[in-house]
């Protein structure tokens, strides 16, 4: 080839625009709480406003409080969801009970929202049975291997599709770091190949434990991937509750239509450590990152837009703290009354029928715990 | 009744539960129009149409999580993974999740999956084709492992593991595929899941074998009964559990016992069966435990498999050892 002459294909081009149509997040009000989609906020009603801001009070109190349960020694491992609430409240309200809920270990307040207890959450991070089952049969317990929870909701998608059910859908949710799994991609190209009704969100909060969102991929947005499947996907301002919901709620209808999955990155932010287990931010990030983000906070902006409006005072604000502070310390108490767990009930768990093996081991323990 | 290969009995088996349960669901690569790149599952899209036959994109882990899903959603999955190397891709499908589901939700759901997956030396496969990979899924708690050595039990063990609400491994043995045929019922009957079969009654040592290494410890006794050594064989066919009732009636009518089989001797089905018969029988045993397994390298290249994995003359000699003890 002659030196100079023009390339068959411009790479670099290629590379430079790849993600344009991707890096827009939808955004309803900014962070200053400035309304900039005036025709989508006036979908909602007031009343839905203020119930938006109560979920994200209520699930903010969660996480101060299971801060303290933690401290305390009352709680095992547990996810904190600080600067998330607009990402997570704002998503799973777009849901229906029919609809199957495949969560993550950081989404215990999208699966009390869907049907189920705090107290069951709190019995799910201490470690008790009780804490994986549920009212809302439609959810599964929080899933501890990244991605598996993807590949899974294939199959759910697939099962609803294949059962004929009527405006019902599978969600799921990972982080940042989660889009790096291969299962990741097995899950969305699966659901993609099958046509399945699935609604796939990557809460994208900067951090996988210690690990930089930059670190995890080349590629600029997350949501990006998506099109290698064949799958729409968006980026939505994730410390913005009603660009979150809308969105949700279009992946959702356009999933219940038989269109296939959607792909949405939530940009968020985890403003605490990654779990209550020992890990400190302060190891490998600087207040300078952190401010800006802690100055996005979702609840500000909320509060801005319904104290504008005249429907909501810091008085109804911390009210409604108190209330549910007393709601989780009463969820506490009867997570600590659940009945202690037998090892003659493992077993008899771990399958339908009992080996002949199990079937002695069982008699051994049942055994020693009736003494 | 007709004779059948093994792996016609395997399909015939397919073909009754699919029949007999409109929730049972086929799906993995190729196992659709191309009928699998065995022909195990050939003619079932045909007949049950491509909602309960399918093909799924080439991707373990996610056959997995679609078996997993699918069963939350009512359905009965009976997912082929192409060979049983390939399981590695699936791992954390299989035992992180699938084997445990059951026990994580407080036994409140089920998860009745067959995983189909065929094994074992001796057809000159690629790498990764034949390995013998059972212990990996027989110290898994809340997975049954099972694994036909003929084409009856082919078609009755298929239909129990389908049937069953737990979830099991189903292994097909790749030698054995057609190198067989057995009087097989055309009418539906199944075969215990955790029960080890006598396959030839004897008297003075008892041999414990599963898979194709049934079919040589066979040969090697009517080599041992040409010299007066009446050996009992055993098919285990459930890998997990091991059905030790059977295994000790036989040890206390012979009082010795040689346990084969073709994984690798590190690499532990033989290992259980010796340290329960170790721990409950060694006081009815007149000679120490005789084992027979491959060698602890790697599987071997194709050409030369047949220098490594064990055979009739191989089982023969310990027997022999083991019966003059």
């Amino acid at each position: 080839m002659a030196n100079g002459s023009k390339q068959i294909v411009d790479f670099a081009k290629i590379k430079a625009t790849m993600a344009d149509p991707y890096k827009h997040p939808v955004q309803v009000i900014d962070r200053e709480g400035k309304v900039v989609d005036p025709d989508t906020l006036a979908k909602y009603s007031d009343d839905q406003l203020v119930d938006f801001m109560k979920k994200m009070v209520w699930e903010r109190t969660l996480h101060e409080q299971t801060m303290n349960f933690s401290r305390q020694g009352r709680l095992g491992f547990y996810a904190p969801t600080a600067g998330e609430e607009a990402s997570e409240m704002g998503s799973v309200t777009a849901f229906k009970q029919q609809d199957f809920l495949l969560p993550a270990y950081r989404d215990l307040p999208q699966m009390i929202q869907h049907g189920t207890t705090v107290a069951k959450g709190f019995l799910w991070s201490k470690g008790h049975v009780e804490g994986n089952q549920h009212e809302n049969p439609n959810m599964l317990f929080p899933q501890i291997i990244i991605g598996a929870q993807y590949v899974e909701t294939a199959g759910v998608a697939l099962g609803i599709k294949k059962n004929g059910d009527e405006d019902r859908v599978a969600f799921v949710y990972t982080g940042d770091g989660g889009t790096s799994q291969g299962d990741w991609y097995e899950g969305v190209n699966f659901t993609s190949a099958f046509q399945a009704p699935a609604v796939f969100f990557v809460q994208n909060n900067g951090w996988a434990i210690s690990v930089p969102r930059y670190k995890q991929t080349g590629a600029e947005t997350l949501a990006q991937k998506a099109v290698a499947m064949g799958v729409p996907s968006v980026q939505v301002d994730g410390m913005d509750i009603v660009a979150v919901h809308e969105v949700s709620k279009a992946a959702r209808d356009f999933a219940a239509a038989g269109n296939g999955p959607v792909v949405i990155e939530t940009l968020t932010y985890r403003y605490g450590a990654h779990s209550s287990a020992g890990d400190d931010p302060s190891r490998y990030r600087t207040k300078e990152e952190e401010k800006p983000w802690f100055d996005a906070d979702p609840l500000i902006r909320m509060r801005k837009v319904l104290t504008d409006k005249g429907v909501w005072s810091q008085d109804q604000e911390d009210k409604l703290v108190d209330e549910y502070k007393d709601e989780f310390k009463q969820a506490m108490k009867e997570a600590e009354a659940a009945p202690a767990q037998k090892v003659s009930d493992f077993l008899k768990w771990t399958y339908n029928v009992p080996t002949p093996a199990v079937k002695k081991q069982i008699a051994e323990f049942e055994a020693k715990e009736s003494k | 009744m007709a004779k059948m290969t093994y792996i016609k009995a395997i399909t015939s088996g397919l073909d009754q539960v699919l029949n007999d349960d409109p929730k049972t669901l086929i799906f993995g690569e190729d196992v659709g129009k191309n009928g699998g790149v065995f022909r195990t599952t050939i003619g079932l899209q045909d007949k049950y149409g491509e909602d309960r036959v399918f093909d799924t994109p080439l991707a373990e882990s996610g056959i997995l999580g679609l078996a997993i899903g699918l069963s939350l959603t009512g359905w009965r999955p009976i997912p082929e993974i192409q060979f049983m190397g390939f399981t590695f891709e699936a791992m954390d499908g299989i035992v992180g999740q699938l084997a445990r589901d059951h026990y994580r939700f407080g036994g409140q759901k089920n998860f009745p999956v067959t995983v189909r997956t065929p094994f074992g030396g001796g057809t000159h496969t690629a790498e990764m084709h034949a390995d013998n990979l059972e212990n990996y899924f027989t110290s898994t708690p809340g997975l049954r492992v099972v694994t036909p050595a003929n084409p009856y039990d082919a078609k009755g063990l298929i239909i129990s593991a389908v049937e069953s609400d737990d979830p099991v491994l189903f292994m097909e043995n790749l030698k054995l595929y057609r190198s067989m045929k057995d009087e097989v019922p055309d009418e539906k009957y199944t075969v215990p899941l955790d029960s080890a079969k006598v396959v030839r009654e004897g008297s003075d040592i008892t041999i414990v074998a599963y898979s194709a290494e049934v079919n040589e410890s066979l040969t090697a006794a009517d080599a041992l009964a040409k010299d007066n050594i009446s050996a009992e064989v055993i098919d285990l066919r459930s890998l997990s559990p091991i059905d030790t009732d059977t295994i000790f009636a036989s040890i206390d009518k012979t009082h010795k016992v040689v346990v084969v089989q073709e994984a690798q001797r590190m690499a532990g089905v033989g290992a259980v069966v010796a340290s329960d018969i170790a721990e409950e029988k060694i006081m009815s045993l007149d000679a120490p435990i005789g084992r027979v397994a491959a060698p602890d390298s790697i599987y071997p290249f194709a050409q030369a498999e047949n220098d490594w994995i064990p055979n009739a003359d191989d089982i023969e000699a310990k027997a022999r050892e083991i019966a003059n003890y």
